[in-house]
């Protein structure tokens, strides 16, 4: 009936359950992820990852936000919070978190932006 | 039925790659109605093809007759477009194109958390939306600045006659902006970051 253009399919919750269910159990060793959190690999792929998991730990060669990898993998964002969640506890990747912003921003932050536009 | 092993690996392009030096992220959310342009302006500055992440909501579905007993429930798909600038060798500013109504904002978790400011996309054919938005914002403490995408077609109301009818205070920027233009985008950017530093110098006694 379906036809499967994508190695998951992100529109079906069954599948999304099977893809997460290792760590339904959750989680006191959650890590608070940020869309904007960069994941980077800590290690080589190693063989008795999930395929989800294998495709993550591969992408994040070099750092990539959460949003990213949400977009590249097809998957919402709870999901891959799960995923990388899996990784983080097991030392596969790194979470870089974002800079942390109070009300308002750092001066010197809001410096480094502007000069940084100005490039564009 | 099972994967497609041809495929190439998921992940980004060799130009869309950050430098491993890249050691932390900032935000910004740019807020506007369906077709107002946001996609448009992520797309005109971001330096990657904008990538698009979705989340699924699902609502009881509201006036159905109910004949056979079956509830009826609604998927919608909800799509968040969303772009990349790379401010230097360490530091990356995220743009997220989100929609005007504010039970979207929650299919993302903390979507506005941590985010420096908005920038709100003024609907000038639907006020009414984005007076709503900056309603919101205003309420949770996000300091925006409001932008008028001037695209063809659109009703062109002069500046002052919009920051009246939005109910806007002096203080906040009111300007004009063409999504497609790059250098407009950019000081569409910078006139937040500037109205940030602003704020950040004159702290508001409590």
């Amino acid at each position: 009936m379906s036809k499967p253009e994508r190695a998951w399919d992100p529109g079906n919750p069954d599948r999304l359950y099977i893809v997460t269910k290792s760590c339904g159990q959750a989680d006191p060793g959650v890590t608070r992820l940020d869309l904007v959190t960069l994941i980077v690999a800590r290690t080589e792929t190693d063989p008795g990852l999930q395929p989800e998991h294998e495709t993550i730990v591969r992408m994040c060669d070099y750092p990539l936000s959460v949003a990213e990898i949400s977009a590249y993998l097809t998957l919402p964002v709870s999901t891959v919070t799960v995923l990388l969640n899996d990784l983080l506890a097991r030392g596969h990747v790194e979470a870089r978190p974002p800079v942390p912003v109070a009300a308002l921003p750092d001066v010197g932050l809001l410096e480094a932006v502007m000069h940084g536009l100005q490039n564009l | 039925m099972d994967y497609k092993t041809s495929d190439p690996p998921a992940g980004p392009r060799r130009e869309d790659i950050l430098p491993a030096t890249a050691a932390a992220a900032v935000k910004v959310v740019i807020v506007g109605g369906f077709g107002v342009g946001k996609t448009t302006l992520v797309g005109t500055v971001s330096e990657i093809r904008p990538l698009t992440t979705e989340e699924t909501m699902t609502q009881a579905g509201v006036g159905v007759d109910d004949i056979a007993g079956i509830e009826q429930k609604i998927e919608t798909t909800v799509a968040m477009d969303f772009g990349r600038i790379s401010i230097n060798e360490q530091l990356v500013l995220y743009l997220f194109g989100t929609p005007g109504q504010e039970r979207f904002w929650f299919l993302w978790d903390g979507l506005f958390e941590g985010a420096l400011g908005a920038v709100v996309l003024l609907d000038t054919r639907r006020l009414e939306v984005s007076y709503e938005v900056v309603g919101i914002l205003e309420e949770r403490g996000v300091p925006f600045v409001v932008a008028v995408n001037t695209f063809p077609g659109a009703p062109v109301h002069p500046i002052p006659e919009l920051r009246a009818a939005m109910d806007l205070p002096e203080s906040v920027p009111i300007f004009a902006c063409d999504a497609r233009d790059r250098a407009s985008c950019r000081d569409a950017l910078m006139t937040l970051m500037r109205y940030l530093y602003r704020l950040a110098n004159t702290p508001e006694p409590q």
